[in-house]
């Protein structure tokens, strides 16, 4: 078979820092007509770039340095840029990670979809606009007549995304480059997606790269599967076949990281209840509830994990426990004494048991503070410890959180995404806090970084006895860690108990669907999977 | 996903919008009333009695006291302030002192002068600007981006009527192809018109270009840094379709208000360039009240000047909100 990518000795570099420091070294990939290529990594891995590169584009500040891209016989990096914007489109296109950020806020969908195929003067518009409602019949989104007359702002983020495959098809191109098609959304929606995905290339015989970070997801799709890390691969492989015998120990340890085995945990006895929240409603705008009378128990050393999909109202939950969004009705109550509705009517002892962590640690931390300014300032706000004495402190805090003492001095901007997280972790813990909110603390970082992220969390309640409320959409995550589970769907509850109960007999429909909806690292899971929901729903209308 | 965004983020509806807009036709009106306020202040704080300083020093006390009483100068202040708002809001903007016409006639005609020139200036410098604009966007850090800037910049520098007489000495004196006087009358065609005013309309153009197009350009530059102008590219939609028709329109909103602050200058800020081309506008006649102390003239002026800025600004505003596709099109 005649490959239509080849991509020999690949180097990409970055300006940084005042000088050119490699990206991508020295890759070479190769890709067939019709037959996805998976490539996997975590962050800076150089995924993204070298997907870019397949279309002979580099962001600002990247060049491609040396390397061969041939693309069915046209040399691309030497290409002139009307060439490449000849194929661009029209024979290799692009769905990029999100959706609601590369669609033009300006335009309506459909402009959109059809502007390759009308500007590359191959159809009119009235017949480019046809054949895309055509396309978004095929990807089973929602009145395909009229969903692409709206606006980007006016269709959810999983009808968008498979917009954006739609876009990416209309000029049946040879390759599309996905880039994180689906990390955005939640499992349910990425199902639609990777559905849609499924149906072109195996369909339409599209050939594809498929960019990612979770290895179960990307086995769904690809034949092959490439691993990357810092810049060069790792190895490369039929699906099952890495999957089965990983060759080299990091694709041993990126597999292992979703075989999601709890972290060990002492037994817990029966511990006074810390926090009751006790029929709270609240509302951004008045009329809309956002919580629906919440009921909800958190115990002394208790972790309890609010599950849910984006827009369930977990977040607004936290917002409304700690007071940042005073509550239209029902009480919160914290060791047996209720608390005012708002942060500001909180005396400073209550609000120092009670911190948070955050989902984003760069935009937790104020880039212009030291580490020890940031874990010192709830020392000395709460308990007033100042000089050598808060350094002492912020010393420990740092060897709890298994970082070298010479970060003290440190910004936040010389820290990597996980370190950053850490510091956010002690700067909590400072506040000898009774309950920890995490709100989707890991979902920013990689899945290595991110397992490390829980580990530490589980150490240190071991020690100290915290309790968390673990905020999250990843149910491996939730397996990890809670020992109850909230499910969360439209601001209400609808189910509640202890973890192993939950995650292996769910009562509720919504939890089973979440449940079966996270992607397994066996390749047929998403066939499997749409297979019995055909079934079930022919049932139904039978 | 940050959920707290995506409830927080709210779906506006109509009626919010509708709101919204009656709102901000709200506080223009409120700061428009609060600015007659402080005009009729400064306009009372001025040293020395009116009476006396028109009559002149020689004048009878009784006449002085009886002309005092012709300009109601004998009622408190708020009665005054009451009474002149009252007649201004239904048209009636009282008479000069100088020369004892109504005010509307005086003005009328001067105001639609001034207009006319700034309308003139703004058809050529806004359009002018914004293509000047998308093209040091499109071909930013080139030697023409650098040329255009440093010419527009070095215009902006310099104070307008040094720019005037410059362009006089050019292009009046020396080439002899314009009047270097811009006088007017009501019997002269449009053509005529236009042909009078070249110069004056020359020097507002490059006051007020370099700002326009310097915002229209950081705000397309902005825009291209975003991941839907990465995706077009990627679609292989040309450079040039790429800053017209995908970043221009979500530029729009810091254009619009840079645009109506320098139309709102154009109305209220010519007096300079007005003086230096002898032209009729209301510039001048503020001027030339200001000297002859002919106070009704001076307050009518700048509250109109005052309606001007704040109805352009309002303006905008509106057209800001118009141009955002989440606000015109609600969920």
């Amino acid at each position: 078979m005649k490959n239509i990518l080849n991509i020999k000795g690949l180097t990409i570099e970055g300006f940084n820092d005042n000088q050119w420091s490699t990206i991508v070294d020295g890759v070479d990939l190769t890709l067939a007509r019709g037959e996805v290529l998976g490539l996997i990594g975590e962050s800076g891995a150089g995924k993204s770039t070298i997907g870019l590169a397949s279309m002979g584009y580099s962001r600002r500040g990247c060049r491609i340095s040396s390397g061969s891209i041939l693309f069915d016989g046209t040399e691309l990096c030497q290409a002139s840029d009307r060439v490449k914007q000849k194929i661009r489109g029209t024979r290799i296109a692009y769905v990029a990670q999100s959706a609601a950020a590369s669609f033009n806020p300006a335009h309506r969908l459909i402009r959109q979809c059809t502007e390759t195929r009308v500007r590359h003067g191959q159809l009119t518009a009235a017949q480019a606009e046809k054949e895309a409602i055509e396309n978004y019949r095929r990807l089973l989104l929602p009145d395909p007549e009229g969903i692409g007359f709206r606006y980007p702002h006016q269709v959810s983020g999983g009808q968008l995304q498979r917009a954006m495959v739609a876009m990416a098809m209309a000029c049946k191109p040879d390759i599309i480059v996905f880039d994180e098609p689906t990390t955005a959304l939640d499992v349910t929606t990425q199902i639609e997606v990777l559905n849609a995905i499924k149906q072109i290339t195996r369909h339409l015989g599209t050939a594809a790269l498929y960019i990612t970070h979770d290895l179960a997801v990307v086995s769904q799709l690809a034949d092959r599967i490439m691993v990357l890390k810092n810049g060069r691969k790792v190895e490369e492989n039929q699906t099952r076949k890495l999957l089965d015998t990983p060759g080299k120990s990091y694709t041993q340890k990126l597999l292992s990281v979703r075989s999601q085995r709890p972290i060990k945990k002492p037994v817990q006895l029966k511990q006074n209840v810390i926090l009751e929240v006790n029929q709270v409603s609240a509302a951004y705008k008045k009329k809309e509830l956002v919580l629906d009378t919440i009921d909800l128990t958190i115990r002394r050393g208790q972790t309890v994990a609010l599950v849910g999909e984006s827009g369930s109202g977990k977040s607004t939950l936290a917002r409304a426990i700690t007071g940042l969004l005073p509550p239209l009705s029902g009480e919160v109550i914290f060791q047996g004494n209720p608390l005012g509705a708002s942060y500001r009517s909180r005396d400073r002892e209550s609000l120092r048991k009670m911190q948070m962590i955050y989902q984003m640690p760069e935009t937790a931390l104020n880039p212009k503070q030291t580490i020890e300014t940031a874990i010192g300032r709830p020392l000395s706000f709460y308990f007033g410890i100042s000089g050598r004495e808060k350094r002492k402190q912020v010393l420990e805090f740092l060897d709890r959180i298994e970082l070298p003492a010479s970060y003290i001095n440190r910004y936040p901007g010389e820290l990597s995404g996980g370190e950053k997280q850490r510091v956010c972790v002690a700067r909590a813990l400072a506040a000898k806090p009774e309950l920890v909110i995490c709100d989707e603390v890991t979902s920013a970082l990689d899945n290595l970084v991110g397992e490390e992220i829980l580990k530490l969390l589980q150490n240190l309640q071991n020690d100290l006895g915290v309790s968390y409320l673990f905020i999250t959409h990843d149910l491996a995550t939730v397996r990890a860690i809670a020992d109850e589970v909230v499910v969360m769907l439209k601001g209400k509850i609808v189910e509640k108990g202890p973890r192993n109960k939950i995650l292996n007999s769910p009562g509720h429909d919504y939890t089973k669907r979440l449940l079966n909806s996270v992607p397994k690292m066996n390749p047929d899971w998403l066939d499997d999977l749409l297979e019995k929901r055909k079934n079930t729903r022919s049932k139904k209308a039978a | 996903m940050p959920t707290g965004l995506l409830n927080g983020g709210g779906s506006l509806n109509m009626k919010d919008m509708t709101a919204t807009i009656l709102k901000r036709i709200g506080h223009s009106v409120i700061t428009l009333f609060v600015i007659s306020i402080l005009i009729f202040i400064g306009v009372e704080a001025l040293p020395g009695d009116l009476a006396e300083s028109i009559l002149g020093q020689n004048a009878l006390p009784e006449t002085v006291e009886a002309f005092r009483k012709e300009l109601k100068l004998d009622l408190p202040p708020h009665v005054r302030y009451i009474s002149w708002l009252g007649d201004f809001v239904q048209g009636d903007m009282g008479r000069s002192l100088s020369n004892h016409r109504p005010i509307t006639d005086l003005i009328g005609w001067r105001l639609s002068n001034t207009l006319f020139l700034a309308a003139v200036a703004a058809m050529v410098a806004v359009p002018l600007a914004i293509i000047l604009g998308i093209l040091t966007a499109l071909y930013r850090n080139t030697l023409f981006d650098r040329i255009v800037s440093m010419v527009s910049l070095s215009a902006i520098s310099f104070p307008e009527f040094f720019i005037a007489y410059i362009l006089i000495a050019l292009l009046s004196v020396k080439l002899s192809l314009f009047p270097s006087i811009a006088t007017m009358d009501g019997q002269m065609s449009l053509m005529d018109k236009l042909y009078t005013i070249v110069l004056p309309c020359l020097t507002l153009t490059m006051v007020v270009l370099a700002h326009m197009m310097r915002q229209t350009r950081a705000a397309i530059i902005n825009v291209l840094a975003t991941p839907y102008i990465e995706m077009a590219l990627l679609k292989g939609v040309s450079r040039l379709r790429v800053v017209v028709v995908h970043a221009f329109p979500n530029a729009l909103s810091p254009v619009i208000n840079v645009v109506a602050l320098n139309m709102a200058y154009l109305v209220a800020g010519v007096v300079i360039v007005e003086v230096v081309f002898v032209y009729p506008g209301l510039g001048q006649l503020l001027v030339d009240s200001v000297a002859k102390r002919d106070l009704p003239v001076v307050q009518a002026s700048g509250l109109i000047f005052a309606s001007v800025y704040i109805g352009l600004n309002l303006i905008a505003d509106l057209l800001s909100i118009a141009s955002n596709p989440r606000l015109r099109n609600p969920r």
